[in-house]
């Protein structure tokens, strides 16, 4: 088994349909490889094109330029099965309960009742959610609904999870601890993670390397090893390292982040 | 129980309760209206002798074929137009000003080109439904996220299965708002063309009493109206707070 299990190569993507200003160049090129089993995050400037990044690999949007493989084999149409995404908005069904809503993540499975009932009772208590499983998601808070999202995703057992700034909802706190049980769960499942977010010290505590976007088009400037051993959790961010490596990818983000806030302000009117 | 509907019943009762006193100190006299309590004993009598059975049964079957139909059709057409934008964008227009028609002054036609039978009424009373149906619909699956279709997605759901397990529940609380209208369109729609001309049916058996001075048959009926709209009404509304709490939503 090849030691990538992700590569990108030369992935751009230009929307070329509706209204002016079209077409609009939102990504690449990116060319990038994912290790098996890594912690990857990519943090960068609004609107860099960072979800699309992850929906190109999610399978949701195809990229107009370049070619994208899972697991040796293209992505193409649709996703693929062992990949699993977690998204920034509230993503659970209001409809059934915890359980039952977990469970949903195995409706294509054809596992038997008791198999599913164990994975999803495993993925419960791995989010920490078994005493909520009768539960409706408008009794839980905004991090436990997202941990029931998590939970539908670990429920399926895939190989590669995509995250879509699954904490940015959340406040500092919660994130934190919530940064804690993402880290256990990667230790335990072995699963390799693509964590996109807007919070540098976020990307810093969690991730094996951290690549840095620039404004659009957006394209990795910077790639970035934290070098964490794998054992670790949030209190890594009283480690001295742990300040020098946020500092460096504010660096490489500054200028980006200026970038994007110039064009908005340069808007309105034409004088600099 | 609480306190609100305490009140409530007790408005009613002394609603009630004054209209007993009217008619049995003579205030309002026999020929306009009966005591309430004489109107209960004639709804018992009538429904005891089965004298109108025949009548009840067919505005009921009338009502639910059209609420049925309109429905199915609504909920189809509100699916098919949210797919398609540009068959929605013509429409649109039509379906805010439709309630604008009165869609009783079709009645006659309808009578002249189906004749004297059930499907005048039916129809009628599916045009009523139809529109709040379909319009409900719409705004129903607009409201869907998107971020739980791009779930589908992942997941590989096929679009039935997405449209049956994602889409129609996430949007059902609204849709259950055009289902609510529909039922009270339907009765409106079957009974109102009863009275206005048919060969049968509660509306007609209204009609029929009104005009031979029979009050104890009238208002019998009247208030078993009432009773079967108001019973069907509370149920869905029991239905949809059920929903809506459970979302969180009330």
């Amino acid at each position: 088994m090849a030691a990538e299990q992700v590569s990108l190569r030369n992935v751009g993507k230009i929307f070329s349909s509706g209204q002016p200003p079209a077409p609009l160049h939102a990504l690449g090129p990116i060319d990038l490889d994912l290790k098996r089993g890594e912690f990857f995050a990519v943090v960068g400037p609004s609107g860099c094109g960072k979800s699309t990044l992850l929906e190109i690999i999610a399978g949701l949007t195809p990229a107009t330029e370049g070619t994208v493989e899972f697991e040796g084999k293209p992505i193409a149409g649709e996703s693929p099965d062992g990949i699993g995404v977690v998204f920034q908005e509230d993503a659970s069904l209001p409809w059934l309960n915890v359980s039952d809503n977990v469970a949903f993540g195995l409706r294509r499975s054809d596992l038997s009742d008791r198999d599913k009932t164990d994975r999803v009772h495993n993925a419960l208590q791995l989010v920490g959610l078994s005493d909520f499983a009768t539960s409706y998601p408008a009794q839980l808070s905004g991090g436990m609904r997202q941990r029931v999202c998590i939970a539908r995703t670990l429920v399926m057992q895939p190989s590669l999870i995509l995250l879509d700034e699954p904490f940015g909802a959340l406040d500092q706190q919660t994130r934190l601890l919530m940064g804690d049980e993402l880290l256990r769960m990667w230790r335990e499942t072995g699963a390799t993670i693509f964590l996109i977010t807007h919070a540098l010290d976020e990307a810093t505590m969690l991730a094996d390397r951290i690549a840095v976007m620039s404004a659009r088009p957006g394209r990795l400037i910077d790639i970035v090893e934290t070098g964490w051993p794998r054992e670790r959790d949030s209190r890594i961010i009283e480690h001295a390292e742990f300040g020098v490596i946020t500092a460096r990818l504010w660096k490489s983000l500054r200028e980006e982040s200026l970038k994007t806030i110039g064009r908005a302000r340069a808007a309105p009117s034409s004088k600099p | 129980m609480r306190r609100a509907t305490i009140y409530r019943l007790l408005v009613v009762a002394a609603a009630i309760g004054l209209l007993e006193v009217l008619c049995l100190t003579g205030v309002i006299d026999k020929i306009t209206m009966q005591a309430p309590h004489l109107i209960v004993r004639d709804l018992f009598r009538m429904l005891v002798s089965g004298r109108l059975n025949g009548a009840i049964m067919k505005t009921l079957t009338n009502t639910l074929l059209a609420l049925g139909l309109a429905l199915s059709v609504g909920i189809v057409v509100g699916a098919i137009l949210h797919r398609y934008r540009a068959l929605r964008d013509t429409l649109d227009p039509l379906f805010a000003t439709y309630y604008a028609v009165p869609i009783f002054a079709f009645y006659p036609f309808f009578l002249v080109v189906f004749g004297l039978g059930d499907l005048p009424q039916i129809l009628i009373a599916f045009m009523l439904g139809v529109v709040a149906v379909i319009v409900n619909t719409l705004n129903g699956l607009d409201r869907v996220p998107t971020v739980l279709l791009k779930t589908a997605r992942i997941m590989r759901l096929s679009s039935m299965d997405t449209a049956l397990r994602m889409t129609l529940p996430a949007a059902a609380p609204y849709i259950l708002t055009g289902i609510k209208l529909a039922v009270a369109y339907a009765f409106i729609g079957v009974i109102g063309s009863e009275f206005i001309m048919s060969r049968g049916g509660i509306g007609y058996e209204i009609s029929f009493a009104y005009t031979s001075f029979d009050n104890a048959t009238m208002y019998p009926l009247i208030v078993l109206i009432l009773l079967a709209s108001i019973t069907i009404n509370a149920g869905l509304s029991r239905w949809e707070e059920r929903l809506l709490a459970r979302r969180g939503l009330r």
